[in-house]
């Protein structure tokens, strides 16, 4: 579908108030509220033909100058067919850091939100396994966010030694 | 005992003996984890070829070998199978670091990159490298064996001596944080742990 097609079925779905759009040279944006993003990507997959999820990011804007929001939640989807893509984003603020989970509609989103739980620590509900998955069980922290040092707080070197004499 | 047996000529030949065996057949433990893997794995292709020095077969199992040879980056998720696999060899066993992660973080030094293998368990030689030409890595093996020729004993007497952890003395001891922040390309004080910001 075209964009303009894509922007005037999501505004009569959701009203022109319920999402943004921006625009970058081939870069299209919908930026939709956290209470309906579930709702926009179900559409876009089933009514606007964009039936591959790329990607599921996150970025944490905690320095960023003029920034409203800390967490912003970034969707990746293609249309296989057309060979168009389009981002969807949500802000997001703690203390509610939880969004509705894709797994019902791509299964590929099963790993990318546990992705971005393990890094940011965004909570996906309705996730049938959400766990860590880049590091290990017991870490505490959640590495990408801006406040977490880059050589991490100890944790890379808490284990314990085996000399050559016992081991 | 009156006897000091340690000197004696049947105990230094057996040593000799043992030594000459142990160090001509070197069976590697290939615990290949990144891009050094890549290389281990050219050094025992055919045409830099490991098993002209007694690496004859890299087993993977750790019960049936001797040789460790740790290559590529640990992270903090795998440092405890690397150690549970170190201590499932049985002894005589040496370890090999290959390349600059595996010997001290080389450019990962991040907060999931172990900075060096031989702060949790001991290496017996060093690769430098990003990754180590297989030449190096052969040259090692060379190294080690010249290592278990001078210093390696029948019943393993060279081991019980190594009690200390051989690991290097922890980043915060060795620098004092700073205020300023240091660009990346400054590498003597580019080790140095910022806690504001970063």
């Amino acid at each position: 579908m075209k964009h303009e097609d894509i922007v005037a079925h999501l505004k009569s779905r959701f009203g022109a108030d319920g999402f943004a759009t921006s625009e970058f040279r081939d870069n299209r944006r919908i930026i939709a509220q956290p209470s309906n993003l579930f709702a926009v990507l179900a559409s876009l997959r089933g009514e606007c033909g964009f039936d591959s999820l790329i990607d599921i990011t996150a970025v944490d804007y905690l320095y960023y100058p003029n920034a409203k929001d800390r967490f912003g939640v970034v969707y990746a989807l293609l249309d296989s067919v057309s060979g168009e893509r389009i981002y969807v984003k949500t802000y997001l603020n703690e203390p509610e850091l939880a969004v509705r989970s894709a797994c019902s509609l791509w299964q590929g989103a099963d790993w990318m939100e546990r992705e971005v739980y393990d890094m940011y620590g965004i909570v996906f509900e309705g996730h049938p396994d959400l766990r860590r998955i880049l590091m290990p069980e017991e870490f505490t922290a959640f590495p990408l966010r801006k406040d977490y040092p880059l050589r991490g707080r100890g944790e890379r070197h808490n284990f314990p030694v085996l000399t050559r004499a016992e081991g | 005992m009156a006897v000091d047996l340690s000197d004696s000529v049947i105990l230094t030949q057996l040593d000799r003996l043992a030594n000459w065996v142990r160090k001509n057949s070197l069976w590697p433990m290939p615990f290949g984890t990144a891009c050094c893997g890549i290389e281990l794995m050219a050094t025992g292709a055919s045409r830099h070829d490991i098993a002209r020095f007694g690496a004859e077969v890299m087993r993977f199992s750790p019960r049936q070998c001797d040789l460790m040879i740790v290559a590529g980056r640990v992270v903090m998720k795998m440092l405890p199978i690397l150690q549970r696999i170190w201590l499932q060899m049985p002894e005589p066993k040496w370890c090999i670091s290959m390349g600059a992660c595996a010997s001290s973080g080389g450019v990962f030094d991040t907060y999931a990159v172990v900075q060096g293998v031989d702060r949790f368990m001991p290496v017996d030689v060093y690769i430098p490298g990003c990754p180590p030409r297989p030449e190096q890595v052969i040259q090692s093996v060379i190294d080690l064996q010249e290592k278990i020729r001078k210093t390696g004993t029948l019943i393993g007497k060279e081991f019980r001596e190594r009690k200390a952890s051989e690991a290097p003395l922890p980043l915060a001891l060795e620098l004092a944080p700073t205020e300023t922040v240091i660009s990346p390309g400054d590498f003597a004080t580019g080790t140095r742990l910022r806690d504001e910001g970063q």
